[in-house]
């Protein structure tokens, strides 16, 4: 008999999903599915607004990653002006990308993923969480919160607010960097470097043997991230790049056109959709963005920490990594290279300069802002009349290119955990664990701290449940 | 000089006749919430915000004139709640959203409803379905914004003279039109001087670019404007 495995809520994430697991009449995983079962409708309440206010309004679709929105929100807008931004805003709306990527990076790392490989995936829920790191794990948790804290800051310094700065407009940005809150940021970078070293060195320690690591399904797919002109990794501009499993270049093609490479599906259970690799299809075109998405895409780092990071870890995944849980290795390794390029950028005496914005009509009328977020590529597209008023736009976020992913990552580990129906314990764990690790962020809403009741159905053909797993 | 005798909150206070409640009120320190008036501008007593209560009855301060004894109650409960419930009211004709406004930390009406301690709006919004005019090349109106205080249209004809502004439809389909109801980029009459986008106290009149939170008004135009010319 076919039985039917829920999760939900899932915990830890940004947002609200459940997940269903399907068993075949031999109790065998046949499916998974990642539900997100929000509706939003920003494509919808937009259109008729104006392109003024779309950084400012878009940056609510979330409160994780506002500034990200902002950025490709201005971008876009940039388009539509069709104005090059003067030197100083691009510099700056670059720190600015960094410092979100530190501390969004920082929060998934410490506050909502490190409990379950530092403290035990298998330990009681009840202190796997950031609570129980600070119990365990002190002077880690204080200096991990003190890290996501100084980006957090230094986005409120460069933007005047933690969340939802709406400092980046379109043509630049409305607010330049002062000396006093320059030399706050640069005297603050070494204590960040330390951190994000010192992490790096526990987690190679605890995770030196790649077997640990393979804890959350290892499988191959493309991957897809912005590269510069020369192939380093880049977070705000350059090209799209999508490399395949062993890093092949498959293709490298403008941003402002990435609608004829990347399509779009839906399915009936999520209101998420699948973009895919258009010319391999749904689902094989099936590709990986964010952290791992982008070491993977790129290759080098343009700064020497970060490149040396890389290096070892290629030489130890030899070559490309299909490891979900390397997501979390990939990230720290950003955090080193966002830190130091904001050391660079910091140096650099154009980041204060006073012009920082053009001023510009509505001459064109479409415009697609694409940059990094720390989760993946996010694009925003907008169409305009001639009054700079919305007539269409198409957000593909970050989370959306790992769905595909996502979903296969839980039927992995499902795999796994499940064999002729017997359900192993801790499977509940794994497989938020690998949603987790692609550090989805499906609304504006934190679990970080605290805990919601996790349960497991298992339903029949019927519909009936047969039986109900809970935490509680 | 003839002199007539008042009480605000108690407080005697003698004044000019002729001099409205709001006039004898802010001579005195006494504060009033207002939205609709505005120093320079013939006031019209649209909003509501400046209800007193005079002998059990309530009147717009910025409209009703004093008259000797007259007894005025300024900020007592009854008086409260309904200035808290026209505000409330004001909110949930329009669709008011801070968040992402050109004018949020310049806007009169999210002022007031901190002076008024809104804390949510009890009624159901209308949601209303308005359309952005864009069409002038520096100035846009966003209806959704508008609370039909027709500051815009005096100041047009006050002071302007250009008459540009008025009104249209009544009860609560009234908005404020340009010319004979035109795009405002095809409104004739409109000189672009920009005294309307100036004394809006919310983000529906603004200047074309401006981003979130970055429109701010300079309303005491029209005062200065005002006194000069009555010199004239």
């Amino acid at each position: 008999m076919e039985r039917q495995i829920h999760i939900e809520p899932v915990t830890r994430i940004e947002g609200h999903g459940k997940i269903t697991v399907f068993l075949d009449s031999a109790g065998d995983v046949r499916d998974a599915q990642f539900h997100v079962t929000e509706l939003r409708g920003f494509e919808q309440f937009c259109v008729g607004r104006t392109m003024w206010e779309m950084p400012g309004l878009t940056a609510r679709i979330c409160g994780i990653c506002p500034v990200s929105h902002i950025l490709a929100s201005a971008k876009a807008c940039d388009a539509i002006l069709a104005v090059r931004i003067p030197e100083t805003a691009q510099l700056l709306r670059r720190l600015m990308n960094l410092a979100q990527l530190v501390q969004s990076h920082a929060l998934s790392f410490f506050y909502l993923s490190a409990p379950d490989f530092l403290l035990g995936w298998d330990c009681d829920p009840a202190t796997r969480n950031v609570v129980g790191l600070i119990a365990a794990r002190p002077d880690l948790a204080r200096k991990g919160i003190r890290l996501r804290a100084f980006g957090q800051e230094a986005i409120d310094r460069l933007g005047g607010k933690r969340i939802h700065p709406a400092w980046a407009v379109p043509g630049g940005v409305n607010q330049a960097l002062s000396q006093e809150d320059r030399a706050w940021m640069t005297e603050r970078l070494p204590e960040a470097r330390t951190t994000i070293q010192e992490t790096l060195a526990l987690f190679k320690s605890a995770f030196g043997d790649t077997k640990e690591r393979d804890v959350l399904g290892d499988y191959p797919s493309l991957y897809m991230g912005l590269v510069r002109q020369d192939g380093a990794w880049e977070h705000y501009e350059g090209v799209l790049r999508i490399v395949d499993a062993k890093g092949r270049v498959v293709r490298e093609h403008n941003p402002a056109q990435y609608a004829e490479i990347i399509q779009e599906a839906s399915e009936p259970w999520t209101y998420l959709k699948f973009p895919y690799y258009q010319p391999m299809g749904y689902p094989e075109g099936m590709y990986r963005v964010g952290p791992l998405g982008r070491i993977n895409a790129c290759d080098r780092f343009d700064t020497p920490l970060a490149q040396a990071e890389l290096e070892e870890f290629r030489a130890q995944s030899g070559g490309r990594s299909g490891r979900v849980f390397d997501y979390h290795y990939a990230r720290l390794i950003e955090i080193l290279a966002a830190i130091e390029e904001m050391a660079e950028l910091l140096a650099d005496d154009r980041i204060t300069s006073p012009a920082i914005r053009a001023e510009a009509g509505v001459n064109a009328r479409e415009g697609v802002g694409v940059h990094e977020a720390p989760r993946g590529t996010l694009i925003h597209h907008y169409w305009v009349d001639q009054n700079g008023i919305i007539e269409k736009l198409n957000l593909i976020v970050s989370t959306g290119h790992n769905n595909l992913a996502m979903n296969r990552a839980i039927r992995e580990i499902a795999k796994i955990y499940i064999k002729k129906g017997k359900v192993s314990e801790g499977i509940l764990n794994r497989i938020e664990g690998g949603i987790r690790a692609y550090d989805p962020c499906l609304s504006c809403s934190v679990h970080a701290v605290g805990r919601m009741p996790l349960r497991v159905e298992i339903v029949n053909a019927q519909g009936e449940v047969e039986a109900t797993l809970s935490r509680d | 000089m003839e002199r007539v005798t008042i009480k605000i909150d108690g407080r005697g206070i003698a004044t000019s006749p002729g001099r409205t409640i709001l006039d004898a009120a802010e001579e005195n320190g006494i504060r009033i919430p207002t939205l609709c008036h505005l120093k320079g501008l013939t006031d019209v007593g649209a909003c509501r915000v400046c209800i007193v209560d005079v002998r059990g009855q309530f009147v717009t301060a910025c409209t009703t004139n004093v008259a000797e004894g007259m007894e005025i109650l300024t900020d007592t409960e009854a008086v409260r709640a309904h200035r808290r419930m026209i505000v409330e009211l004001l909110f949930a004709e329009g669709n008011h959203v801070c968040s992402f406004c050109v004018s949020s930390g310049g806007c009169e009406l999210q002022d007031l409803a901190c002076e008024v301690g809104m804390q949510s709006v009890r009624i159901p919004y209308a949601f209303p379905r308005n359309r952005v005019d864009a069409s002038h090349p520096r100035f846009l109106i966003d209806r959704d914004r508008c609370v039909v205080c027709g500051r815009c249209v005096r100041a047009c004809g006050e002071i302007e003279g250009a008459r540009t502004w008025d009104f249209a439809e009544r009860g609560s389909a009234v908005r404020v039109i340009t010319d004979l109801d035109v795009d405002w980029g095809q409104a004739e009459t409109c000189t672009g001087c920009g005294k309307c986008v100036d004394v809006c106290p919310t983000g529906a009149l603004v200047l074309k670019g401006a981003s979130n939170a970055e429109m701010r008004k300079k309303p005491d135009v029209v005062a200065h404007l005002a006194e000069r010319r009555s010199h004239g």
